[in-house]
């Protein structure tokens, strides 16, 4: 029982951090019809833009209640030209061009962002600086720490500001019109492709906050973190129903709980066959299920809710 | 001494009859004709040049390059005729490569010590088909949910499938070893040929053939096949209607066309070939680990392809030519040329050559969708200078 | 022929489509008309497989079909053109007359791979059979062009070549005369009436409301989804609830 609490607990936070990924690939996919590989490693560049600003200010002796906003605005900022960039260099040109020929430009800027990021951080594995005492509280025999609740409460409070953003405000309006008919919303004066560089640039934002999250976390972060986070995130996505706002928090929350009960539990459920390596295999087997039983995803395609 | 140089003049008869019959196709009239012996003279003699010219270790990389060939072709037929983007191609090939490797070495005497004390040891000839039949297999298991659905999602589906058969032959190695984990199976039985073995030197007719030429002779006799293949399905009702599917699948099946059907046999027949070019591979290094079979081997196959021009044989051929030997090139230039300029190698060539490719994929999709050498009478589906056919997928719908 | 029953399409909560009862007689040719947005390119796609039916069926020579695949239909006998043209268009001409021929051929892999006696013999009639409708159409010196290189009006033509190529019982033409000047129109005339000769039934959607008045036998108006009136020309154009639509409808 407190096994399984702990898992719940361990996959909500996941699934949370999954959700913010599975949003930037959803809300693009909602406007473009498009999906953004390259998604993933806006989150890697995210996290490590975090991480050496963060270490840098540290031993430049700024105090981490100062140092830690600074490089998360940092890496927010560095993300958000990333994502405008990509989308400025890689889709755009070719948004008229058949369907095979953005995945691959996509393809290759994931290539391009990895080496890069290999070339200046490195293969080895970076460790997130212990910033505060993390405490760690336990209830009902499970336990939880302070830098997971914060994951937590940060994830669902962003989720909350992005629905505001879209459903009540002139972007968010312009951002559906969009989603409905780019033809239209063109004529009826919304600038087409200033709604589409904010919402790349509103997805990298939150990918650069994920990117933290993932390596608060874990305590650690790699130049290669980005390409198995894409993979869940988009899974994660397409399980609530891609192009659909709370279908990827959903998804996301959904998907880290499936995959931290089934890596908690697979040993006994295959006796002893296999072992927790093979967590990873979790999101595709779903992503593969949800793709045979219900492609539209768990809440469909609703056009109101799309962004 | 004779018997082995009869046989293995047989073998190379044979092997010439199979190019002919290929090539007199493609030169047919008399000028052509020429054409095609000097090109088959070339070929042949193609290993002993290099050989001469670079050496031993450069035959193994023009080996490698025909392997690479067969890979891109293959992976031709699933994007460049259908249309359809495998993003996990290379897991194809790791089936038929393993495949072999747990049926031709000792490696399953440690799973099953009491069935097999002396591990497997299936002939080559019978393996690979039967490589290529697993590994169809996958793609028909995998291609089947997701062809109904728009491409992108066989693009993801087929990634993450890469990621999870490399994840299947690290860990299956506890509790029953059936992989070894990333040590990989070594010791695996070299192809041998009509009972001679290509993992030895032979003398035929005074001249000597070390190992490394007669696999070239081996994977130019299947790389030739494989084009073959390629172009006998490129002109003909099936390859027609990949190509409608391609360009228009509302409209292919408007007329007619079992898109899904068409669709999934173009993905099985590209995982096929790549099954089958896997058991070639493994016979060839003795050896597979799971370290070969990354995404970003995928990722440098569908480079080949989309670099030298999708849908076109001879393009796909330069491509994977030009990618195989690009990585050789950059150690042996970049290298030197850092070490002479800054004292140390800033960059390695592998993370260069990544940069390289990833470049390459977007500057070729921006620029020259087509291909550096797309074929004469058509630029293909991703023909640059016409929008039109994409704004038209939206109407049907409306 | 072709017999709808009381057909409804719904599009979220919005209603495309309903109660449609349309009967098309064999070898006539059968003209659908109706304001934009009236319904018509739904009705097609209904009766071409694209969409599925939110309600009612429809019967094609004697088979019932509710939620019939595109494939499935084509191979029944309907075939049909687009209204924004849909070519295959980096393939040339000709070999887009020779996907046509796809559903009555037969070679499979096998076939291609060993070019056999039977397989050489049904490429060399595929061939032929797509030369001759290429000239039939009018388009028979373009074969080896790129479909996008063709000219509209061609295109338009090769769409309909196509098509023919399936050999089917009911040609669907959507708007074939559109971006037409009047010579293409009178001899895009022509040839519908040459394939009307020919034994095949033709379902036309159409604005060039000349067009339709001068050519088809029957015509069914749709307005909002339904059917205001069905009948020969002369009287449908007296129709006082087609006049209505029409002066209400603006645009026409």
């Amino acid at each position: 029982m407190e096994i399984l609490l702990q898992q719940i607990i361990n996959g909500l936070v996941q699934g949370s951090i999954y959700a913010l990924v599975a949003l930037g690939y959803t809300m693009v996919y909602g406007i473009l019809g498009l999906i953004n590989f390259a998604h993933g490693e806006v989150v890697m560049v995210g996290a490590m833009l975090v991480l050496s600003s963060l270490t840098a200010m540290l031993g430049w002796g700024v105090p981490p209640v100062l140092a830690l906003p600074i490089s998360v605005m940092l890496a927010i900022t560095g993300c958000m030209a990333l994502g405008y960039g990509i989308e400025r260099i890689a889709y755009r040109p070719l948004r008229h061009a058949p369907r095979l020929a953005p995945l691959i430009t996509a393809i290759g800027v994931s290539i391009v962002l990895q080496n890069l990021a290999m070339m200046i951080w490195g293969r080895d594995y970076h460790s997130f600086p212990q910033l505060f005492a993390n405490t760690t509280h336990s209830f009902g025999g499970a336990v939880i720490n302070d830098i997971q609740i914060i994951i937590f409460v940060m994830a669902v409070a962003i989720m909350a500001g992005l629905m505001v953003v879209v459903h009540h405000t002139r972007l968010g309006r312009a951002m559906r019109a969009i989603a409905e008919n780019q033809h239209a919303a063109q004529l009826m004066g919304v600038d087409v492709n200033r709604v589409i560089s904010i919402t790349f640039m509103l997805g990298s934002a939150m990918a650069a906050v994920a990117g933290l999250m993932v390596s608060a976390n874990y305590g650690l972060a790699h130049y290669y973190m980005g390409f198995l986070l894409g993979l869940k995130a988009f899974t994660a996505a397409v399980l609530g129903g891609i192009g659909n706002l709370r279908g990827a928090m959903l998804g996301g929350l959904l998907l880290g709980l499936i995959e931290s009960l089934g890596a908690g539990y697979i040993g006994d459920l295959s006796g002893g066959f296999f072992g927790s390596n093979y967590q990873d295999v979790f999101a595709f087997l779903v992503l593969i299920a949800v793709l045979v039983f219900r492609p539209s995803g768990l809440l469909g395609e609703r056009l109101a809710e799309r962004a | 001494m004779s018997r082995r140089s009869l046989c293995g003049s047989l073998r190379f008869g044979l092997l010439a009859t199979l190019l002919r019959g290929f090539f007199v196709m493609q030169f047919s009239d008399k000028r052509n004709r020429l054409k095609f012996w000097l090109v088959l003279a070339a070929l042949l003699l193609l290993p002993f040049i290099t050989d001469a010219l670079l050496g031993r270790s450069w035959v193994r990389i023009v080996d490698f390059a025909m392997l690479y060939i067969m890979l891109a072709l293959g992976l031709n037929i699933v994007v460049g005729y259908a249309g359809l983007l495998d993003l996990g191609y290379i897991a194809f090939f790791a089936v038929g490569a393993y495949c072999y490797a747990l049926t031709g070495s000792p490696h399953l005497a440690l799973a099953f010590p009491m069935m097999f004390p002396a591990g497997v040891h299936l002939p080559f000839w019978i393996v690979l088909p039967m490589a290529a039949l697993v590994a169809g297999g996958f793609g028909v298991l995998l291609g089947a949910p997701t062809l109904r659905l728009r491409g992108d999602y066989l693009a993801i589906v087929t990634l993450g499938f890469g990621e999870i058969i490399r994840i299947f032959l690290n860990n299956l190695d506890a509790p029953v070893n059936l992989t070894n984990g990333p040590q990989g199976i070594s010791r695996i039985d070299p192809v041998s040929v009509a009972g001679v073995s290509l993992n030895s030197t032979q003398h035929i007719f005074g001249i000597v053939f070390p190992a490394v030429h007669l696999y070239f002779y081996l994977f130019l006799a299947f790389t030739a096949l494989v084009v073959f293949v390629s172009r006998r399905l490129e002109r003909s009702r099936i390859g027609r209607a990949w190509m409608a599917i391609r360009e228009d699948e509302v409209a292919a099946s408007a007329m007619g066309i079992d898109t899904r059907n068409l669709k999934l046999l173009a993905f099985a027949m590209g995982a096929m070939s790549g099954g089958a070019s896997g058991a070639l591979f493994a016979g060839f290094q003795g050896f597979v680990s799971p370290e070969s079979f990354s995404l970003m081997e995928s990722v440098m196959v569908l480079c080949m392809v989309v670099l030298g021009g999708m849908g076109n044989i001879a393009g796909v051929i330069f491509g994977a030519i030009l990618l195989a030997l690009l990585p050789e090139v950059l150690r042996h230039i970049v290298v030197p040329a850092q070490q002479a300029l800054f004292g140390r190698t800033l960059v390695d060539p592998e993370s260069l050559r990544m940069l390289l490719f990833g470049t390459a994929l977007i500057v070729m999709m921006l620029y020259r969708p087509a291909g550096l050498l797309p074929s004469r009478v058509r630029r293909r589906e991703l023909g640059a200078d016409e929008p039109a056919a994409e704004t038209s997928v939206y109407d049907a719908t409306h | 022929m072709l017999r709808t029953s009381r057909i409804g399409k719904k599009f979220g909560g919005l209603s495309a489509l309903s109660d449609v009862t349309l009967h098309i007689q064999r070898g006539e040719i059968y003209g659908l008309i109706g304001p934009n947005g009236a319904g018509k390119t739904t009705l097609f796609n209904v009766l071409t497989g694209l969409y599925q039916p939110s309600a009612g069926e429809f019967q094609f020579n004697g088979a019932h079909y509710r939620a019939g695949k595109p494939h499935v239909l084509a191979r029944a006998g309907i075939a049909r053109t687009f209204q924004n043209i849909r070519l295959f268009a980096n393939l040339t001409a000709l070999e887009n007359v020779m996907i046509g021929r796809h559903v009555r051929t037969r070679a499979g892999v096998f076939g291609a791979l060993l070019r056999n006696r039977a397989t050489r013999d049904e490429e060399r009639a595929i061939t032929e059979r797509s030369r001759e409708l290429l000239s039939y159409v009018g388009v028979g010196k373009s074969g080896q062009t790129l479909a996008k290189h063709l000219s509209y009006g061609e295109q338009r033509r090769l769409e309909i070549a196509r098509a023919l190529a399936t050999d089917p019982l009911l040609l669907a033409l959507d708007e074939p005369a559109a971006g037409m000047n009047a010579t293409e129109t009178a001899s895009l005339k022509t040839l519908l009436q040459t394939i009307r000769g020919s034994g095949i039934t033709v379902l036309l959607i159409e604005h060039d409301v000349k067009l339709i008045m001068g050519l088809c036998d029957r015509v069914a108006v749709l307005d909002y989804g339904r059917k205001i009136a069905e009948g020969v020309p002369e009287q449908v154009r007296k129709d006082p609830a087609v006049i209505a639509a029409y002066l209400g409808g603006g645009d026409e």
